[in-house]
This record gives C-alpha cells, structure tokens and sequence, in this order.
C-alpha cells in the first residue's frame, strides 16, 4: 500500500507546508544554539529549501527510497547542509536535530489531515518516521565523513609540519625531530633527509632526537634505517640529544647503536661534523 | 650482447650502471671488472648507479659481490649516485650494504677513493 501512503504524505506536507515549516523552525531554535537574526534567516530558507525537495521527491516518485533519483536534490542539499555544519563547528547533535525535530511537526500534520482514519494515520506515522530516520542517518553520516576528512588532512599537514631539514653549514644538515617516530613519518622523514642530501650535496646528518618522547626497539629500529639510508647516500649520520633516561632505556632493551656516532646534545654532533669536514672553529683575537 | 662499459680514469675504474641488470650482464660485468682491474693495476673502483631507478635483492647482491671481488684485488670500490627511492628500498630489503663505500656523485666518489688509498698507505 506505498502508493496510498505517499499520496497522503505528499498531500498532507503540500496542504500544511506553512505549519510545518513555522513549527519545525520553532523546535529547532528550541533545541539547537540560540541563533542570531541571520542564523533564523539562514535556517528559514534551509528549511524551506528542504520542504521544497521533499514536496517534489515524494510527488513524483511513489517510493520512499532515498537511493531513488527523485530524491536527488534531498540528498544533495542534506550533504551539503551536513557538510557545512561540520566545518562550522555544530555539534553533531545540533546536525541530527535539523532533521529530527521535523518528526514533530510532521506528525501533528498527518493527525489532523487524516484523524478521523486511525489506521491510515498510524501506517503513516509509522512511514514518515522510517523516511524521515534515512534522511536523519544520511546526515550523520556525511557529517561524520567530513570531519575524518578533516582529521586525515590535520594528520597530514602534522606529518609536514613536523620534519623540516635544516642545514647547519655548507656541507651538514640537521634534522631535529619532534614527536613519536612510527613507520608512517620515519618514511617521510627519511625522504626528506635524502632528498635535502641530494640538493645541499651534504656530506654529514644529524639527527637530532631531543624532541621524541619514547625510544623504544621499533623507534631505535627506525632510526637505524634512516642512518643506513642516509649511508647509502655517501652522508654520515650523527645522532644527538639522547636524554638521560633515554640513554638507559636504549641499553636496556639491549638495542645496538654502536655502529651510529652519538652524542648527547645538538652542539657536540656539530663540533664533530665540523671536525670531521676538517674544520675549526676559533675565537676572534682582539 | 650487451656489455657494461668500463671506462678508465686515470687512476680510477668507472662503471656506468645504466640498463636494467640481469644474470648474464652482471656476470659479464664480473668478468670485465676483474680482468680490468688486473691489467690496469687499479687501486680504485666507481660504480655510478645515479641512473638506476629501480632495484631488487639480485642488484644489491651484485654490488656487493663486486666489492669483495675488488677488495681481493686490492682495489677500493665506491657505488656513487645513488637515488633516494633506491636507498630506502635496499634498507627496507635489509641490505644496507655495510662494507662498500657510498658516495653522493662521481666527483665525491673520487675524494673518498683518494682518501681511503691514503689511508691506506
């Protein structure tokens, strides 16, 4: 009986669209944020878009899939709403009520379009609120995807940020790391350092790991990669800034560094790559 | 058949790896290597792969079997040139090529051979 169902819906939101709409905005500046002259002017028009797409979705199309074409410009203008609330900070319960709230309104419409008839009401309660939970999840969903985007974007842009390579003098590089080293960023980091290697034509690197919090086998593992890289390059690595209590944990879990020039802080890898490229530094006689 | 030329420079051998290698060329290539670092009484060997793009286990083996070969006859090698991408495969392969010298181009190539022969006495 869906084509009895949608006839009546489409009648009902086509006769009472001004109720609804009046109502539906009332519930939603009710739930939601207090909203500013422009914000109720802005979701006036939102919501009458949303009424406009719903009015003709369920006029033509006898179906309430909302994978349908005719449902199209609904599920266009819900992912764009969606979209934009997400990068404008509404939490996602303040997205999910737009549509929501709609339920009410709604409902009330259909009791007084089609009161007298108890069954034809209930089975289009009933209809509406499965109609209206689809449109509801669609919403969720593309609010979610677009904040991952944004995370994913974060991440990588983190990722960026955190592995520049210096260059400390004409033929040495530092490169200071900061935060956890995992697969994921020794990669980069190891492009990075082989890729300035290449450009500053560098003989010496120094990895500088004052700023890793942890070290542990699989950090130490990707330290010694990098190195090994940077080797087959023809550029000696230095590592520096090894902490105390990382100096112990290092020896601890037994990991092998010998093969690696270390030393503890930034300063002293710098006098020894100068001192390597058969240079001295002086203090000025006057 | 195709060879790998080896070009002498003054002192030094200079390998051009430029074609994808395979079993034979790189036997090949053995043979050449040896013989010439025989004839020439060469104490230094480069081996430029800056054109190499690409490379498996098989070539890191090779590079390193040449090395050892050089090393009995007393002769120095330095793989120079070697591309970012490829460092960090033959490290992710786990072949970190310990033993072999490595340098960013030809030119420095030549100082570290000058180099390690001085050190050498």
């Amino acid at each position: 009986m869906k084509p009895a169902f949608t006839n009546a819906f489409a009648e009902v939101i086509t006769n009472k669209e001004q109720t609804i709409i009046s109502q539906w905005l009332g519930l939603q500046s009710k739930t939601g944020r207090r909203m500013s002259g422009a914000e109720q002017q802005e979701a006036a028009r939102e919501a009458r878009e949303f009424m406009d797409g719903l009015k003709s979705a369920t006029g033509n199309e006898k179906s309430d899939d909302i994978n349908r074409p005719a449902w199209t410009p609904v599920r266009d203008f819900l992912s764009g709403l969606s979209t934009r609330r997400a990068k404008s900070g509404y939490t996602p319960s303040e997205t999910a009520s737009f549509v929501f709230s709609l339920k009410e309104p709604l409902f009330a419409a259909i009791e007084e379009h089609l009161g007298s008839d108890r069954e034809a009401a209930l089975k289009a309660v009933w209809q509406t609120t499965l109609l209206i939970d689809k449109l509801g999840l669609l919403t969720m969903e593309v609010f979610q995807k677009t904040r991952e985007d944004v995370i994913s974007r974060q991440q990588q842009e983190l990722l960026e940020l955190s592995t520049p390579v210096v260059r400390l003098w004409d033929n040495v590089l530092a490169l200071p790391l900061i935060g956890t080293l995992d697969s994921a960023r020794t990669q980069i980091v190891m492009q990075n350092l082989l890729e300035a290697i290449v450009q500053t034509r560098s003989d010496y690197a120094i990895i500088d790991i004052t700023g890793v919090p942890v070290v542990d086998t699989l950090v130490a593992q990707h330290l010694l990669k990098t190195v090994a890289a940077a080797r087959l390059m023809g550029a000696d690595c230095l590592i520096s800034g090894i902490r105390p209590q990382i100096a112990q944990t290092i020896i601890h879990l037994g990991v092998d560094l010998s093969e690696v020039t270390t030393k503890a802080t930034l300063a002293d890898a710098f006098a020894e790559a100068l001192r390597r490229s058969g240079l001295k530094l002086a203090k000025d006689q006057k | 058949m195709d060879r790998i030329p080896i070009l002498k420079m003054g002192e030094f051998l200079l390998v051009t790896i430029q074609v994808d290698m395979h079993d034979r060329l790189a036997l090949t290539l053995q043979d050449d290597l040896t013989a010439n670092i025989v004839k020439h009484r060469t104490k230094g060997v480069l081996i430029d792969i800056s054109t190499l793009e690409m490379v498996d286990s098989f070539i890191g083996r090779m590079l390193g079997t040449i090395a050892s070969m050089a090393h009995l006859l007393d002769a120095e090698t330095v793989v120079v040139g070697m591309q970012p991408s490829v460092a960090i495969t033959l490290v992710e392969l786990g072949l970190s090529l310990k033993g072999i010298r490595t340098a960013l181009d030809v030119e420095k190539g030549m100082v570290t051979l000058r180099d390690a022969l001085s050190a050498k006495g």
